[in-house]
């Protein structure tokens, strides 16, 4: 039930201050439910900005800003890889240039040594071990990590296995949903 | 066994963009993400019995290079236009510019010899006081800031800061220029204006046969409709913007409706 609204905004003006001569300048703002932005958003913006700046093409629009904005409807577990999700779809529906598409995917390994996909806020306060991967669609390879708790590195890439092949998943949700977006006008 | 081989291996290096044109054409109509590839397979085997012909492709917005690939980057249908020419045709809002497209810009700045129009882009573009027909040192053209000008572009890359002007390469205004007063301006997605000016397109003759209009089209996605009263001007200005998200059947029933007056 954890929902985030992303809007993209760009290729727009940007501050003398804030360009960078040969790429675009990608900024991120990840909007809370309640309350001022704080330094778990700042973290969650920076994971963001970095994922996105490695898929976009940012040299083909140079002196130019792109505006994310992130705002969190609702949290129940698994935000990173939503706020994810939602900037990938976002970026992709305004047509900016991108070389690949990147999904999120959040395990938990609870006290069992279970590994649990997507889990929800109850789950994550349970769990022993955290871990949200960003997983890119042309090779399947990580991305971006972020991980809280104590674990293994086997189970660390269990993990990773796992959450490679829950990404097929949204691939295929991404695909079939911009089927459905240009189906009116095919 | 061996000569056999060797016949091949030549015709394999020489033709390498046969088997691209095809896998390109296989797939025009569908929907792409970016991040899929069109890639030269070197596991299939050439026909040897087939006249084999170099095939140059060219490829549009939407479609990169890199290295021996050719990479989507925009998702999108893929169009395909005689006799070898690919893109993806994709919907957005935000305007890129691009050389040869003639815009709908407003004046901004009004600065020496030089205007500043804003089109929508990520900067404004200067329009020289000299590119607007019959204009001499002496004799400036009557421009004011707020002003529209329909205008084309003459630079537009990525690095520099796009041009604009106001008359075509002989010297010939050509519709071009400064228009505006008692018009209605609004900007709809790109792929509606792509759609308007396309050869016999359907939406323009089904809307020669509401009212009559003046209608200026822009390629950055503004459109200015002046009709002979206001009242057909807002209408005419609403069933543009709504028909963006309709298939070719909800747009002819609405007009429909509007020609018998319900609306």
């Amino acid at each position: 039930d954890t929902s985030v609204l992303a809007g993209v905004y760009g290729p727009a003006e940007v501050k003398v201050s804030k360009e960078i001569y040969d790429r675009a300048t990608l900024e991120v703002l990840v909007q809370p439910k309640v309350g001022l932005p704080g330094v778990r958003e700042r973290s969650q913006e920076q994971c963001v900005r970095e994922t996105c700046e490695a898929s976009l093409l940012l040299t083909l629009h140079p002196r130019s800003s792109l505006t994310l904005i992130l705002q969190v409807l609702h949290d129940d577990g698994s935000l990173l890889s939503c706020s994810l999700n939602a900037a990938c779809m976002a970026l992709m529906d305004a047509g900016l240039p991108m070389s690949c598409l990147f999904c999120g995917v959040t395990c938990a390994i609870d006290t069992d040594g279970q590994i649990i996909t997507d889990p929800t806020a109850a789950q994550e306060k349970e769990s022993r071990a955290l871990m949200t991967f960003a997983i890119d669609s042309k090779e399947r390879r990580v991305m971006m990590s972020s991980t809280k708790g104590s674990f293994s590195v086997h189970e660390m890439q269990q993990c990773i296995a796992v959450s490679q092949k829950a990404s097929e998943k949204i691939f295929q949700f991404y695909r079939d949903s911009v089927r459905r977006r240009y189906s009116k006008t095919l | 066994m061996q000569r056999q081989y060797t016949v091949y291996l030549q015709s394999f290096i020489s033709r390498p963009c046969v088997r691209m044109f095809s896998s390109l054409k296989l797939r025009v109509g569908e929907v792409l993400l970016p991040g899929d590839e069109f890639s030269f397979d070197t596991a299939d085997r050439l026909s040897l019995t087939e006249a084999v012909k170099a095939e140059k492709v060219v490829c549009g917005p939407g479609l990169r290079r890199s290295g021996d690939r050719l990479l989507v980057c925009k998702s999108g249908v893929l169009r395909h236009k005689e006799p070898n020419t690919f893109w993806m045709d994709s919907q957005q809002r935000r305007y890129v510019p691009a050389k040869g497209e003639s815009i709908i810009g407003i004046v901004t700045v009004k600065s020496g010899d030089v205007f500043k129009v804003d089109f929508g882009g990520s900067e404004q573009a200067s329009l020289s006081y000299l590119a607007f027909e019959g204009a001499t040192k002496r004799n400036r053209p009557n421009v004011q800031v707020g002003d529209l000008v329909f205008a084309q572009f003459v630079l537009a890359n990525k690095d520099m800061e796009p041009e604009l002007v106001c008359v075509d390469s002989s010297g010939r205004a050509n519709g071009m220029g400064v228009f505006g007063g008692g018009g209605l301006l609004f900007s709809v997605s790109l792929g509606l204006v792509r759609r308007l000016l396309a050869p016999h397109s359907e939406i323009l003759t089904d809307l020669q046969q509401l009212f009559p209009c003046e209608l200026v089209v822009g390629m950055n996605g503004r459109l200015w409709v002046k009709s002979s009263t206001v009242q057909q001007t807002l209408v005419i200005s609403n069933l543009l913007q709504s028909c963006d998200t309709m298939t070719a059947q909800q747009r002819q029933q609405l007009f429909r409706r509007v020609a018998q007056g319900a609306l």
